[in-house]
């Protein structure tokens, strides 16, 4: 990883940056409806998935700004990144050599 | 298979040690067993273990995707110890403590559990008031804690470094805490398991679940399928993938955790000293290396190493904390993938799906619990329910709300 790219400065070095774990997970609409097992997945449930993974990260030490990145967290590359209201780039989840059989 | 004594060791060496016997046998997997573990790690080699010797359940496979111990059981920094917060807690890791204490005998494997004392360093008013409320609080659950002063610190780590940037106040000290051989943990299991007639069977990956109305039949495997009456899943980073191919989520995300070892060094340090508000945690292992952990990386990957950052971050407290350390060369620096759920606790659970159980989510401290997690995970497979040590660590705590907060209560930073 070493080097990443904000949207909105540029490349800088990772040790800039903080992650705050996976993005797009919307807020339910009308919490109250929901029942304890629907809440506490929305709270404490996530894909963690090996390969592609988008996630959310702040230049914490740059421009404080947000923004998403996607990632394969089987080997930590950023694949791209973009502003939070920007729609996530399709990405091909691609497997990785060793896993296709 | 013939037990290893000091006789054994000396008929042996008469016939100069060529003629020792395998430790465990390579058998080729059965069509079924009554129990499959998925995993063949300390905690996994553990629980089919006590399976055998303790719930007659003697017609057990561990399967394991590469060799054994060679996951997370070989990558840790070896450290015992049982001071945590909460009650539940507390009778989790004291039990394993306490079957570490007779372990080696149990196992007939010299496993090289030693209570050299844990100290759990104090550097700021927070860290003060910690300490003081946990040292209380595990007191009443009958888990053994003294409070030390900086020159009690003084005395048992001399070169420490008092008055620096990260001033030591006071520490914690448990000393039945101490350090265990890894890799011997996992062998041992794996010997006297394999002596109970456990089929442990390596280099063999489990890429899916057999399951029929609801309940699992068995494991798909690299090797075929094996049928089982139940499967436990013992594992280390890879929970999330296995409960992936099962068809339900589990509330944890895998981190890369790291640790290095210096090149080795006369004896210097007797004791284990952890630091969790600077992320520094070293002991002095028997070959003489400095073992240091790190804390663990703040982004999800199963990529098995981590940023440099972080163990700049952790030699940077360590130095400080150590000065005598500073012209020390670094050997070997590993990562290691770790679930991390969110209160910090480990998750042993049954699942959605029928038969089908779960033992993961150890996060930073797994190895320290390993006899006690595959104690209680054991009796839990045996009889279908969860075990009272184990049942507050079910799925079930993240929709009640029932969390066991260690990541709050913090016994180390995670």
């Amino acid at each position: 990883m070493l080097l990443i790219k904000c949207p909105w400065c540029g490349a800088r070095d990772q040790s800039e940056f903080s992650c705050h774990g996976e993005a797009h997970i919307a807020r339910p609409e009308n919490p109250a409806a929901l029942d304890d097992a629907q809440w506490g997945d929305y709270v404490f449930f996530r894909s963690n998935p090996k390969g592609l993974h988008r996630e959310r990260w702040m230049h914490a030490h740059g421009c404080r700004r947000w923004f998403n990145a996607a990632r394969d967290t089987r080997s930590d590359r950023i694949l791209a990144t973009y502003k939070p209201f920007e729609s996530p780039p399709k990405i091909k989840d691609q497997k990785s050599p060793a896993e296709k059989s | 298979m013939s037990r290893y004594s000091l006789f054994s060791l000396l008929r042996h060496s008469l016939d100069y040690h060529r003629g020792w016997q395998r430790a465990w046998r390579n058998p080729q997997p059965k069509r079924a067993y009554d129990v499959v573990i998925v995993g063949g790690g300390g905690h996994g080699l553990a629980t089919a273990y006590y399976l055998a010797s303790e719930c007659g359940v003697a017609n057990v496979a561990v399967v394991e995707k590469g060799w054994l111990g060679g996951g997370n059981t070989g990558r840790n920094t070896t450290i015992v110890r049982s001071n945590y917060l909460w009650d539940e807690s507390a009778r989790l890791y004291d039990h394993a403590v306490k079957l570490w204490e007779g372990l080696s005998r149990e196992l007939n494997y010299n496993v090289m559990f030693s209570q050299r004392g844990l100290l759990h360093l104090a550097h700021n008013v927070h860290d003060m008031q910690e300490i003081a409320r946990r040292g209380c609080a595990i007191g009443l659950n009958g888990i053994d804690s003294e409070f030390l002063a900086p020159a009690q610190v003084a005395k048992m780590v001399p070169f420490i470094n008092l008055h620096g940037r990260y001033p030591v106040l006071g520490a914690l000290l448990q000393r039945r805490g101490g350090t265990a051989r890894h890799d011997a943990v996992a062998w041992g299991y794996a010997r006297a398991a394999d002596k109970l007639g456990v089929d442990i069977i390596q280099n063999c990956e489990v890429t899916g679940f057999g399951m029929e109305r609801g309940a699992v039949t068995g494991v798909h495997t690299e090797r075929g399928f094996i049928a089982a009456g139940k499967v436990g899943c013992v594992v280390a980073g890879h929970c999330g993938v296995l409960a992936q191919m099962a068809g339900f989520r589990l509330p944890l995300e895998s981190v890369p955790l790291q640790a290095l070892v210096s090149e080795p060094l006369k004896p210097a340090l007797d004791c284990v000293v952890m630091s969790g508000s600077v992320h520094a945690y070293i002991s002095q292992s028997d070959k003489g290396e400095l073992v240091i952990g790190a804390g663990s990386d703040a982004y999800n990957s199963y990529s098995q190493r981590g940023g440099f950052d972080t163990i700049e971050h952790a030699l940077g407290a360590v130095v400080e904390l150590y000065p005598v350390f500073s012209r020390l060369k670094m050997l070997r620096q590993w990562g290691g993938v770790v679930d991390v759920t969110v209160d910090r606790s480990p998750l042993l659970t049954k699942t959605p799906v029928g038969g089908l159980f779960f033992n993961c989510g150890w996060g930073t401290g797994g190895f320290k619990a390993t006899p006690g997690s595959g104690h209680v995970f054991a009796h839990s497979i045996a009889r279908g329910e969860m075990h009272p040590i184990a049942a507050p660590f079910s799925l079930e705590r993240f929709h009640s709300g029932a969390l066991v907060d260690e990541g709050a209560a913090a016994a180390v930073a995670h």
